[in-house]
């Protein structure tokens, strides 16, 4: 049982890792090391952040 | 600016080889005997079985053989004695972390970022056209290519990157190798992009058209890939994992729904005729990169990750499990006579660039040089994530060669043969393979459409159907059966045109982007990319561009993929070409003269075919192959008021003269950019050889990383670690 959810674990880990979903906890952590007076943005704010910046760049996908 | 001489800059070198530090434990001498033998076995099977049909076990044996000792002692030599990485120096991801384009990446992870960035639907279609010679050369050339050619370039572009902080090819090019080098280089990439979206265009194009099942199902993945960007917008920010299982449900919903409709009285509103299919597909081009990222871009890249990595498990899954038996022969005669059905011309030179992802592919430069660098926690990684990504890529191209050759030889033919040959019907389809040497019947042609639900199989080249047609005869082995087939087989298309439709997204902003940035130099305004006006007019340039050569060869009478392929299979092929230039022209500019042959030999092989291959698709007097020797004889058919075979009326002759004057120009382009980026790197390397001093290098100077990870205080030290 513990093997299963280690390995669903795992998987879950590296989707969110894949996908970016795990990036705003990352950044939420940067944000308060760097700004610990600065209230931090909200999920959707940042995710709103994300995607305008993917707007700016060529996105890198080949054939 | 040049801030020291040696690319081991303010470091002493290591002392001493590193093999004398690295001796193999005897369990480990073992463990790679076995796994040479193993491919050694996969290897003789091959070689050595004439008439008979063998299992295609045999092939991912000596594939992933091969790929396991390249990978554990070729790349190994590169990283080590080549490129000389070392992991005590900080990478630009630690150097400069800003947590946005800077950000040391967990190696697994950034492998599948990699991974997903240089794998499309290039390595799925060359190799099905490849077929036409039988399923030995494509092999031999796929594992050979990646392994001394495909996986080297990337992982030593990535290399090169990521020690001057993740600057692209094309600056790279231009600081390395000067100026006109540069602009040929940013000119070859941008036209190279243009082929290359029509030619995949033209895949979805031949996979969907008078299918109702299959355009259905691929125009659900627009409402699924825009409700995914909403909900991920408003109900549930930045939850991805969860949007893409409930996108991956509707997907697979999709496809249902798809047999349904087929079935139906609203079936008649999803045949769409090819023409008016290229009309979409340009349309959504346009309207798909222009719109924010996060309404569809972002949502479709999602899926396409997932079924991405999903369908090519299932895949190999599929095929040791059901180890299909190959029906293609090792080496058809079409290998030495060069006059197959499905593009013309001799092996050497065609099937090596027929076959370009999976085994060498120049863009994958591109990416190697620009996001990937930037994220990359330790030297030591460019390893697994060069080398790695593209043996992983490789091996796709192996399973996509495996579901062309398990297809009866007769239906593989009937399918990618050109409409002209074939005919209207199942009849002269069955007469017309009979003349190529192999043989269906035409009720044999019917049951295989029956069995997929489709209402013709015959002459749906382009690659997407023939695999599609493969991978559901594999997978209907392990699940659920024949019944299961029409499934599968739509399942397949689906999964490749999402795969397409997302490049096409992307490789439109990416030309988009590059048109910007060109046409910036001139008048300023254009190149912001924040100026709607900007963005709609390049935009619409980009997506003309391709839509023209998407149009030209889909109403090419005598069939667009055997024309155009070849085209985008040298142009990708010449980007490699400038790639290995460049990345040679670097290992002798930093004192490895000794080494350059890593790259070199690659580079060598790699001019030989593109320009061979060119060359005959110029000047070749063979109408086949000629662009211009074709445009002649229609022309010359045209003054004398002649109808010639593959045209039906006089404007279909017009049509061939124009499309070969332009494929024949676009040709003699590519080559003319080419050679003046090889000249110029020549003219660089015998300065770097002359000159007393080393050149000034364009690394970033020596800073020591403060990342210690655990895996390198095990057995087995890394360069530089710890000396």
């Amino acid at each position: 049982m513990s093997t299963v959810r280690k390995v669903l674990g795992a998987v879950l880990w590296y989707a969110r890792e894949l996908t970016g979903e795990a990036e705003y906890d990352r950044y939420r952590a940067r944000h308060r090391r760097h700004h610990p007076h600065a209230p931090v943005p909200t999920r959707g704010e940042y995710e709103r952040l994300r995607t305008l910046r993917r707007e700016c760049e060529a996105p890198g996908r080949c054939c | 600016m040049p801030t020291s001489v040696m690319p081991e800059s303010g470091r002493p070198a290591p002392e001493g080889p590193p093999s004398a530090r690295s001796r193999m434990t005897p369990r480990s001498i073992v463990l790679w005997s076995a796994v040479a033998l193993l491919g050694a076995v996969g290897w003789g099977v091959l070689a050595l079985s004439r008439g008979e049909e063998i299992s295609a076990v045999w092939l991912v044996m000596a594939a992933l053989g091969s790929y396991a000792i390249a990978y554990r002692f070729y790349s190994r030599f590169i990283a080590r004695r080549v490129l000389q990485v070392d992991d005590t120096r900080a990478t630009p991801a630690e150097r400069l972390e800003d947590g946005v384009d800077y950000h040391p990446t967990d190696k697994r992870v950034l492998f599948g970022h990699h991974f997903a960035a240089i794998a499309g639907a290039g390595p799925l279609v060359g190799p099905v056209l490849a077929a036409q010679m039988g399923y030995l050369p494509g092999t031999i050339w796929i594992i050979a290519g990646v392994i001394f050619g495909g996986a080297v370039q990337d992982m030593v572009v990535l290399f090169l990157s990521m020690r001057r902080d993740g600057k692209s090819l094309g600056q790279m090019a231009r600081d390395e190798i000067g100026r006109v080098g540069g602009v040929a280089a940013l000119i070859g990439v941008f036209a190279i992009m243009i082929i290359l979206l029509a030619v995949l265009a033209m895949v979805v194009v031949n996979a969907l058209a008078e299918s109702a099942w299959g355009t259905f199902s691929v125009t659900m993945t627009i409402p699924i890939a825009l409700f995914m960007g909403f909900y991920l917008r408003y109900l549930r920010p930045g939850r991805v994992v969860e949007t893409s299982f409930i996108g991956v449900a509707l997907l697979l919903l999709a496809i249902l729904g798809g047999g349904w409709i087929q079935d139906s009285s609203l079936a008649e509103y999803f045949v769409w005729s090819p023409e008016t299919l290229v009309f979409c597909l340009v349309g959504y081009g346009f309207v798909a990169s222009v719109l924010p990222v996060w309404m569809l871009l972002a949502p479709r890249d999602y899926l396409s990750t997932f079924m991405k990595v999903g369908t090519i498990a299932l895949m190999a899954v599929g095929v040791v499990i059901a180890a299909p038996t190959l029906k293609a022969e090792s080496v058809t005669e079409f290998a030495s006579t060069g006059a197959g059905p499905v593009f013309a011309g001799g092996l050497f030179p065609f099937l090596f660039i027929t076959i370009a992802c999976g085994a060498l592919s120049g863009f994958h430069a591109l990416v190697s040089s620009g996001t990937t660098p930037k994220l990359i926690q330790k030297e030591s990684q460019v390893r697994l994530i060069g080398y790695g990504s593209m043996l992983t890529e490789s091996f796709v191209a192996v399973m996509a060669l495996i579901a062309a050759c398990v297809l009866e030889p007769g239906l593989y033919y009937a399918m990618n043969s050109p409409a002209a040959l074939l005919g209207p019907t199942v009849e002269t389809a069955s007469a017309a393979v009979k003349g190529l040497g192999f043989t269906i019947t035409p009720d044999q042609l019917t049951a295989a459409a029956k069995a997929v639900e489709e209402q013709t199989l015959v002459g749906r080249s382009g690659g997407a159907p023939t695999l599609a047609v493969g991978m559901s005869e594999i997978f209907a082995g392990v699940f659920g059966g024949a019944g299961m087939k029409a499934f599968w087989y739509h399942f397949a298309i689906m999964f490749e045109a999402l795969f397409i439709l997302t490049t096409v997204d992307a490789g439109t902003r990416v030309g988009r982007f590059m048109l910007q940035d060109m046409l910036g130099n001139v008048w300023k305004p254009i190149g912001r990319v924040t100026w709607k006006p900007g963005i709609w007019i390049t935009s619409a340039l980009v997506v003309g561009a391709w839509g023209y050569f998407l149009y030209a060869g889909v109403t090419d009478p005598l069939g667009g993929i055997k024309q155009l392929f070849p085209l985008f299979g040298i142009a990708n092929q010449l980007l490699a070409a400038v790639a290995l230039a460049v990345t040679t022209t670097m290992l002798i500019k930093a004192g490895k003269l000794r080494w350059a042959w890593v790259t070199g030999i690659p580079l060598a092989w790699d001019v030989a075919v593109t320009f061979t291959a060119g060359w005959q698709k110029i000047f070749s007097d063979d109408p086949k192959i000629g662009f211009f020797a074709a445009r002649n004889l229609y022309a010359d058919a045209i003054d004398a008021g002649k109808l010639l075979p593959g045209a039906t009326n006089a404007d279909d002759m017009h049509t061939i003269v124009l499309n070969n004057t332009v494929d024949g120009v676009l040709m003699a382009i590519f080559l003319v950019l080419v050679l003046t980026v090889l000249v110029n790197c020549a003219m660089v390397c015998v300065r770097a050889l002359r000159s007393a001093e080393p050149l000034p290098t364009t690394e970033a100077p020596y800073v020591e990383s403060r990342i210690d990870l655990p895996e390198q205080r095990g057995s087995e030290p890394l360069v530089g670690a710890g000396s």
